[in-house]
């Protein structure tokens, strides 16, 4: 899986797709999975490096980065590799 | 720099919630590079609110509307030019173009006016009624249509669609019909506003994506712009949009505007379907009324417009800033009576 290489992601977190000119806010910690992304980290690390940070079990960890992981798909930001 | 000065006449001056591309238009024409413009505004009514912007409208006109025919229009520009000796006209209503088409050689060699028009045999080619065959013709997906003069014509084509479809008027106007009810009530409704025939459309559902491009008549597209609207008025008219990256778009946009040898503004709106497939639903013959965002991001159409038009040579645009937005607003202008009652019965102000 990769971020879309079009998209544009300020330190704020706003994202900004040119090609359909939608644009979202994450929150912090979503800017911080989707920056991990896309320093091409694979699922299994982002989970790891995230619960490491955060004070999360594992289980709604994984749950959560999978609605997040969803969301990104659907808004065309996310894409899973060919 | 020094800025050649000239005098063109601009149409659409109605700045109102269903907006016409004039004061656009103008505004670009203002930012202009290579020229200094005086702007003659051309309007149709007295409360055309582009009558009354003084710092974008030097001098304004009445001229007779569309259905008084070629020849008044004609007389009432050879007065007009006879004051202002007009360099270029840019006209911007649809339903004043054929009248333009008509009189663009005697504008050139008896006044002196140039345009920059498509011939007429081009304009019809994209007419909404004709549209099925210039997709075919162009290789362009173009949503399923018939003309329709009558209810009875409706009733004998009404099968080979499904609800929802589109009624559309010949220039302006279109809802979706859910049923036959509502489609004979809006075949009704629009054909007493703009007249017949009525297109009947099929109704491919997705993402709207307009461009504002220009064509050389040659076959060269002078320039392209593509732009999604944010905010969309109920009126299905754009107060916000935003321009995008989209390199299929603009080569799509670019094939029809090269391939029919368009020659002047144009805005084509498309539907981008699930499948990420685009149908062209119209295109339209003159500027949008949004044109000002391609100049905000790059590349200024109108002026363009007014080189090839003086016979310049023009350079195509090939790159423009994307995620740049428009946001359109209102204003109220003070006006006092004395003005308009001078464009109202003089005909100038």
């Amino acid at each position: 899986m990769n971020i879309n290489k079009n998209i544009a992601i300020s330190d704020s977190g706003f994202l900004f797709n040119p090609s359909t000119g939608d644009s979202f806010s994450a929150n912090p910690i979503g800017k911080e999975i989707i920056t991990l992304i896309k320093e091409g980290n694979s699922l299994s690390e982002v989970v790891q490096q995230i619960h490491l940070k955060y004070a999360v079990d594992q289980d709604t960890l994984e749950k959560d980065l999978a609605d997040f992981l969803y969301i990104l798909k659907i808004n065309h930001i996310l894409k899973e590799d060919e | 720099m020094n800025r050649r000065k000239i005098t063109v006449a601009v149409t659409g001056l109605n700045n109102i919630d269903s907006p016409g591309p004039g004061i656009p238009v103008i505004r670009a024409l203002k930012e202009s590079s290579s020229f200094d413009v005086r702007i003659i505004g051309l309007s149709y009514e007295s409360l055309e609110p582009g009558l009354y912007m003084h710092d974008l409208v030097d001098k304004s006109y009445a001229i007779p509307l569309p259905s008084a025919g070629s020849q008044a229009l004609f007389k009432r520009l050879q007065y007009i030019n006879s004051v202002e000796n007009v360099d270029v006209i840019i006209p911007n209503f649809d339903a004043e173009l054929h009248n333009f088409i008509l009189l663009a050689a005697p504008l050139k060699q008896q006044l002196n006016i140039a345009t920059f028009l498509p011939n007429r045999e081009v304009f019809d080619s994209r007419h909404k009624s004709e549209l099925p065959e210039f997709g075919k013709k162009y290789k362009i997906n173009v949503p399923k249509s018939d003309m329709i003069l009558s209810i009875k014509d409706f009733k004998k084509i009404e099968e080979d669609y499904t609800y929802p479809l589109v009624v559309k008027g010949k220039f302006y106007d279109a809802s979706i019909a859910y049923n036959q009810e509502q489609a004979i009530s809006y075949f009704h409704k629009i054909a007493a506003k703009w007249g017949l025939p009525i297109i009947i459309q099929e109704y491919v559902t997705g993402t709207e994506v307009n461009v504002t491009a220009l064509g050389d008549g040659e076959g060269r597209c002078i320039g392209a712009v593509a732009m999604r609207k944010l905010y969309i008025t109920d009126k299905g008219k754009a107060w916000s949009g935003i321009t995008l990256d989209d390199p299929e778009l603009i080569s799509i946009s670019r094939k029809v505007v090269e391939n029919s040898r368009w020659r002047g503004g144009c805005e084509l709106e498309f539907i981008k379907d699930e499948k990420d497939q685009y149908y062209l639903l119209e295109m339209n013959p003159r500027f949008p009324a949004w044109v000002y965002l391609a100049v905000g991001c790059g590349q200024n159409h109108p002026e363009a417009l007014v080189r090839m038009a003086l016979g310049e040579e023009v350079s195509p645009y090939e790159t423009y800033d994307q995620g740049k937005m428009f946001i359109r607003y209102s204003y109220d202008l003070i006006v006092h009576m004395s003005e308009f009652e001078k464009i109202s019965t003089l005909g100038e102000l």
